[in-house]
């Protein structure tokens, strides 16, 4: 497998997991012996039953990669470990942000919302919450602009990904 | 309508016990505890042995030598809390050297699990990072298909420790799920054979090379790989070396073979590694005991890496061609693949080393721990096992007891846990009651689980127990010496017992040895002593030190073959 460097060193890695207690601390524990920090970790049930899929993306030295690939797939709960760094692939993450929303900020909110497709989820008289969704870049660059103003409250779901057209995820 | 039960629902434990009997278990290592009982009752009518301990560590090396003497796991069984955590030093020996041990611990009922219930600790918790796989049963339904799962596991592709936790309930309820003979893991791939092309890239390497040289590890005596490994020597004309671990694949009285190589190898062997131009790794994975200083360990030679086990590719060594599968199989695959090397020269440079470096001690004066041990090697002639412990007498017993056959070497490498040799012995003769078992350890590791001379004792077992005494931290003391200014610090075993009169108020047979021309006499009338256990007290001169030593994150070329007369840097690997 070759394995290509995002320009953030990001990687995202997708297993597809036996559903057993304990297998979510066993893969943890391949990153945290090195040191290696998870950033973001979505667990889900997969379309077989028994088994799950996690999505992973996390950041650090190539050499303990590619270490942490290998380990992640020695491991007996785990029947596959993917990296899809370098991958023609499909990315989305949602968030929800919460922001305090005075009349003389609101339109400006609104369009900013507008802009990034995002959907006014809650709208009171105090705050808006909103929920956007697409590739995570984008989440970041709305996030950026929005920090200028009065941000309450910021939940993200972690990146998924699937991998175009016949490739497997 | 009345239902006619023709036969009592069995409990888990009976099934339990019933499923270790069809994997063909013959003995059970272990300390019983609260949470454990169901499992010792269903034991009382089991044809298979308890062995009774005297500290769950001891079950962990027990079962450990009982699988490294005879490639079949080694089971162990001990209670919940403090009986469980006790054997994570065992697990993690296991661990580091590929041992297939189980080891079986009770847990509080399911209903109490993370309540901090009497004895109970998240075991499962506590051992994840040292087991190759591990169970946590709550439902006695499971316990065949589990039971058949972690031996499947322990003993396949790479070896390694399966822990299974069996909260009381689970093996004091009922069990009416039957048998279960095959196994579903959808995760675990065993790798075979190599491919065509990179066995026919492997012998591409070798055509090229002058100076190639074999160098063989633990994976090679677990896969029985030796005798394919001597045909491809010879095949080749290419010398080998050994690690710690690999001794007794092949022949170390071969006269291809240089012996260990490494931190405390041979000269000779270490010589080899700085000048040959093709290196194979046969069930190996470039240690750091081995490489020393990464950045120029065989700069220029061409490296091939055969393992079982796909993470060690690339882990310390980027090799030129990997062979992934079973050491013997690949080795007997790539045999029809290659021709003899040019290698008349290499071979006799290596030789010319071999006569100009030799080991070397001096006979008189003081009592030496290497000519006893050179004098053991003479007296069992590869015959015996030998298990050691860890520290100055198990670098100098790997040098000069020369192993001839497989599995006749057991000796804690990766981890390096003090306490392995004397239980792993006992382990060792369970499993070959009929071959001499010989544990060499040090005066220190033999106080970590001596209180196992009351089981060798209550067994009758012969094993040999050839204590090295320099009332010593020896290893320790000798690194002080030499990069520390002799500043010794918590390396005086002062109050040490008196190791004869201790074994005796076991009931022991005792020897001890003071002088050098007591040496022979004594090791024999040990060797011919088969009552029961013995113990032999060599009382060895105080500091002495293992060359030759390669410090720890030095190059191979930095090499010290015997006491510098200048002042050495501190070493800047790992320990």
């Amino acid at each position: 497998m070759r394995i290509q460097q995002e320009k953030n060193g990001v990687h995202t890695i997708s297993l597809y997991v036996a559903d057993k207690p304990g297998v979510l601390v066993r893969v943890a524990l391949v990153f945290s012996r090195r040191g290696y920090n998870i950033e973001s970790l979505v667990v889900s049930p997969a379309r077989e039953e028994g088994y799950a899929r996690m999505t992973i993306t996390c950041s650090g030295d190539e050499d303990v990669f590619e270490q942490i690939i290998k380990q992640l797939a020695k491991l007996i709960d785990v029947v596959s470990a993917e990296d899809h760094t370098s991958q023609d692939m499909v990315e989305t993450e949602v968030a929800l942000m919460k922001l305090a929303a005075p009349m003389e900020s609101r339109t400006t909110l609104l369009q900013i919302a507008e802009h990034y497709r995002a959907k006014v989820v809650d709208y009171g008289s105090d705050t808006i919450m909103l929920r956007a969704y697409g590739d995570s870049k984008k989440l970041d660059n709305m996030m950026n602009l929005l920090a200028s103003f009065d941000v309450r409250e910021v939940v993200r779901s972690g990146k998924i990904v699937m991998a175009r057209g016949t490739a497997k995820t | 309508m009345t239902t006619i039960v023709s036969e009592k629902v069995p409990t888990g434990a009976e099934k339990l016990i019933q499923c270790l009997d069809r994997e063909g278990v013959e003995y059970i290592f272990g300390l019983s505890g609260g949470a454990a009982i169901p499992i010792f009752d269903a034991l009382v009518d089991s044809k298979i042995k308890l062995i009774l301990v005297r500290h769950e560590q001891g079950a962990t090396h027990m079962a450990d030598g009982y699988a490294r003497a005879t490639g079949k796991p080694g089971v162990v069984l001990v209670t919940s809390g403090p009986g469980a955590t006790n054997t994570v030093t065992g697990l993690l020996t296991a661990m580091m050297d590929s041992v297939p041990i189980i080891v079986l611990t009770g847990q509080t009922i399911r209903a109490s699990l993370g309540k901090d219930a009497f004895q109970e600790a998240d075991v499962t918790g506590i051992t994840y990072p040292v087991v190759k796989h591990s169970y946590l049963v709550k439902d006695s339904a499971e316990i065949p298909r589990v039971t058949r799962e972690a031996f499947y596991i322990a003993r396949t592709g790479r070896p390694g420790p399966v822990l299974i936790d069996l909260p009381k309930d689970v093996t004091s309820g009922p069990c009416d799920a039957p048998f279960v003979d095959e196994v579903s893991l959808p995760g675990y791939d065993i790798p075979g054979g190599a491919a065509p092309q990179d066995l026919e890239a492997t012998a591409k390497l070798f055509r090229r090379s002058r100076r190639p040289l074999l160098y063989v590890g633990h994976g090679s005596v677990i896969s029985d790989a030796g005798p394919a490994i001597q045909r491809l020597a010879e095949k080749l004309n290419a010398p080998l070396v050994n690690t710690l671990l690999g001794k007794g694949a092949v022949d170390e009285h071969h006269p291809l073979h240089l012996g260990m190589l490494g931190m405390h190898g041979t000269a000779y062997a270490n010589k080899a590694i700085i000048g040959c131009d093709l290196i194979m790794a046969i069930g190996a994975r470039w240690d750091d005991r081995i490489t020393g200083k990464l950045d120029e360990f065989c700069p220029e030679a061409m490296k091939i890496h055969v393992d079982i086990d796909r993470a060690e590719f690339n882990k310390v060594i980027r090799p030129d061609v990997s062979l992934c599968g079973d050491a013997k199989r690949v080795i007997e695959e790539l045999i029809p693949y290659v021709e003899p090397c040019e290698s008349a020269e290499w071979v006799a440079q290596c030789d010319k080393w071999r006569k100009q470096y030799p080991l070397k001690y001096k006979a008189e004066g003081g009592l030496k721990a290497q000519h006893v041990l050179d004098r053991l090697d003479a007296l069992i002639q590869g015959e015996a096992i030998v298990t050691t412990d860890v520290g100055q007498h198990q670098m100098w017993a790997a040098q000069f007891v020369r192993t001839r056959k497989n599995r006749h070497w057991l000796s804690s490498g990766g981890a390096g846990t003090m306490g392995f040799g004397f239980p792993a012995a006992i382990g060792a003769q369970f499993a070959m009651p009929n071959k001499p078992v010989w544990a060499i350890v040090g005066d220190g590791g033999f106080q970590m689980t001596l209180c196992e001379l009351a089981t060798a004792a209550i067994h009758k077992l012969p094993v040999k127990v050839l204590i090295i005494n320099n009332n010593y931290l020896g290893m320790v003391r000798q690194w002080q010496e030499l990069f520390f200014e002799n500043r010794l610090s918590g390396v005086d075993l002062e109050g040490n017992p008196d190791f004869v009169k201790l074994a005796e108020a076991y009931g022991i047979k005792a020897f001890r040895i003071k002088r050098p021309g007591d040496v022979d006499k004594i090791l024999k009338q040990a060797a011919e002593y088969n009552e029961g256990p013995c113990v032999v007290e060599a009382e060895v001169v105080k500091e002495d030190n293992v060359f030759p030593m390669i410090p720890a994150g030095a190059p191979i070329s930095g090499m010290l073959i015997e006491r510098p007369k200048t002042k050495l840097e501190k070493p800047t690997g790992s320990t």
